[in-house]
């Protein structure tokens, strides 16, 4: 397996109170991992040290398993609960604009993405103001930009989190749907037990103060149609809130 | 019923108007007060007629001091609001400095400005700009600090510069706030004209304003003072009409 982003000896503390203590994560190329754990225990936190956005006070983080990029933005793209589409800009700029940033052409931008709409879901909403998407539309909009922003990586930060139940289904299947057709291999935090199980390849629990990683569970290949309604999954969900401590 | 109080908010102003004039017709036609205390509505509208060129002369000098002041004031306050929004410590130094700058009444500042400059038209344009950067500052200063917070960590994380960040996120969300800044700084811009003009000069509404003052000639005086309440009105329209169109997004949406 090949490590795709790597997250080795990770400390960090705000002033006196120590938030991470020695937090060792992987990602492999192609996976989903969540990220679980208690409100509080340093998740956002760890995000922020992943993308670049702060610096650990120890420890480091590797992209593709030898670029050192502890404190450096701009190789893993980051998504947040927010769907953050600017609401001034229609949603094919929105999307193109990780390319934009990055010195391309907004027209050639705008055209190299168009493309992907189709692949996502959103065939037809380009030329749209976000205001004028529903909620699981603009969703859709937000991983899009996320996956052209990414170079193989993303992080999401609870990215369901905001919506409702039913959207919230079908926005997974959505997910693991078009997982499947592109390269992208995901870190995502959630402090939803079932959706953890649903989505991903492995968790990761977090607990404790200062946070730490207390259990590592591989669900490799369990991933099935289904799967939340057999009973293995619970045995899996028993296991989580074990860890959890709740 | 929705369509009748869409008809009825729009009457409603009117109708207040029209009951203002009235009651201004009949109080000075009552003669209840002399009436070269207060001219009727008709005389009014026959001096503002006899005096059309003369009003329509003045008021281009006036508009001229008050578009430049506007301008130069605008320029002034953008690189203002945008250094104190990017320099923290420029922030604290400066928030106070132009607070203190609002509390000194211009009809002070202006004979020292004659003073200073004379009695052409830069003292006049030197206040309107006094008088109009404040509110367009305070109001992009307050846009550009009031940006999404995670907006702008998103955009950090896909690798933005500063300029980027400034370009796509800070001065299109300060739009709305700049343009409440503008419709005020506009209004304060005619006003601040007339004003410096009071005190000195030789051209322009305010002068006019103090010459048929001089003369008693009150009807002269209320058509100049509704000629320049009507060019604020049509200054602060046009402000609302760009900022319509330079926001299209605002009229989209919320069509789930």
């Amino acid at each position: 397996m090949n490590k795709v982003l790597e997250a080795a000896g990770i400390s960090k503390a705000f002033g006196d109170k120590k938030v991470l203590e020695n937090v060792n994560i992987s990602l492999n190329k192609g996976e989903i991992v969540s990220l679980l754990g208690v409100s509080g225990v340093g998740k956002t936190t760890l995000f922020h040290i992943l993308s670049g956005l702060s610096c650990p006070d120890e420890g480091k983080v590797l992209f593709n398993g030898e670029r050192d990029i502890t404190g450096v933005p701009g190789s893993v793209s980051y998504m947040l609960q927010k769907d953050l589409l600017l609401p001034y800009k229609k949603v094919a700029d929105n999307v193109a604009m990780p390319l934009i940033l990055n010195g391309m052409k907004r027209k050639d931008a705008v055209a190299k993405v168009n493309d992907l709409f189709d692949e996502f879901g959103i065939e037809g909403t380009q030329g749209m103001y976000p205001a004028e998407l529903s909620g699981g539309m603009r969703q859709r909009a937000a991983h899009l930009r996320t996956y052209v922003a990414s170079k193989g990586v993303a992080l999401l930060d609870e990215p369901f989190s905001a919506l409702d139940t039913i959207t919230k289904k079908m926005i997974h299947k959505w997910f693991l749907d078009v997982m499947g057709k592109i390269d992208l291999s995901v870190f995502f935090i959630t402090h939803d037990i079932d959706e953890a199980i649903t989505l991903s390849d492995r968790i990761y629990v977090l607990g404790g103060s200062p946070g730490q990683v207390v259990k590592e569970i591989d669900l490799g290949g369990k991933m099935k149609k289904d799967f939340e309604l057999t009973p293995e999954f619970l045995k899996v969900k028993k296991e989580v809130i074990e860890a959890l401590e709740i | 019923m929705k369509k009748f109080q869409n008809i009825t908010g729009k009457l409603a102003p009117v109708i207040t108007i029209i009951v203002v004039l009235t009651a201004w017709f009949f109080l000075s036609d009552s003669e209840a007060l002399p009436s070269f205390m207060l001219p009727g509505p008709g005389s009014v509208v026959k001096a503002f007629v006899k005096d059309f060129p003369a009003l329509m002369q003045h008021s281009a000098v006036t508009l001229q001091e008050a578009g430049w002041g506007l301008l130069i004031g605008f320029i002034i306050a953008v690189v203002t609001a945008v250094l104190m929004d990017r320099f923290s410590f420029l922030n604290k130094a400066l928030y106070p400095v132009l607070i203190v700058t609002q509390t000194i009444p211009s009809i002070a500042l202006a004979p020292l400005l004659v003073l200073w400059f004379g009695f052409e038209m830069t003292p006049k344009i030197v206040l309107v700009v006094i008088t109009t950067f404040f509110p367009i500052t305070v109001g992009l200063l307050g846009g550009l600090q009031s940006a999404d917070k995670d907006a702008i960590d998103l955009f950090r994380a896909m690798g933005a510069t500063r300029w980027q960040i400034y370009r796509h996120i800070k001065f299109p969300s300060a739009l709305s706030s700049l343009f409440s800044g503008l419709k005020i700084a506009a209004s304060y811009s005619v006003v601040g004209a007339v004003i410096s003009e009071w005190l000195g000069g030789f051209e322009g509404l305010g002068v006019y304003m103090t010459r048929v003052r001089k003369a008693y000639a009150f009807d002269k005086m209320f058509a100049v003072i509704v000629l320049i309440s009507l060019i604020s009105l049509l200054l602060m329209w046009g402000i609302s009409l760009l900022e319509k169109v330079s926001q299209p997004w605002l009229r989209k949406g919320k069509t789930k």
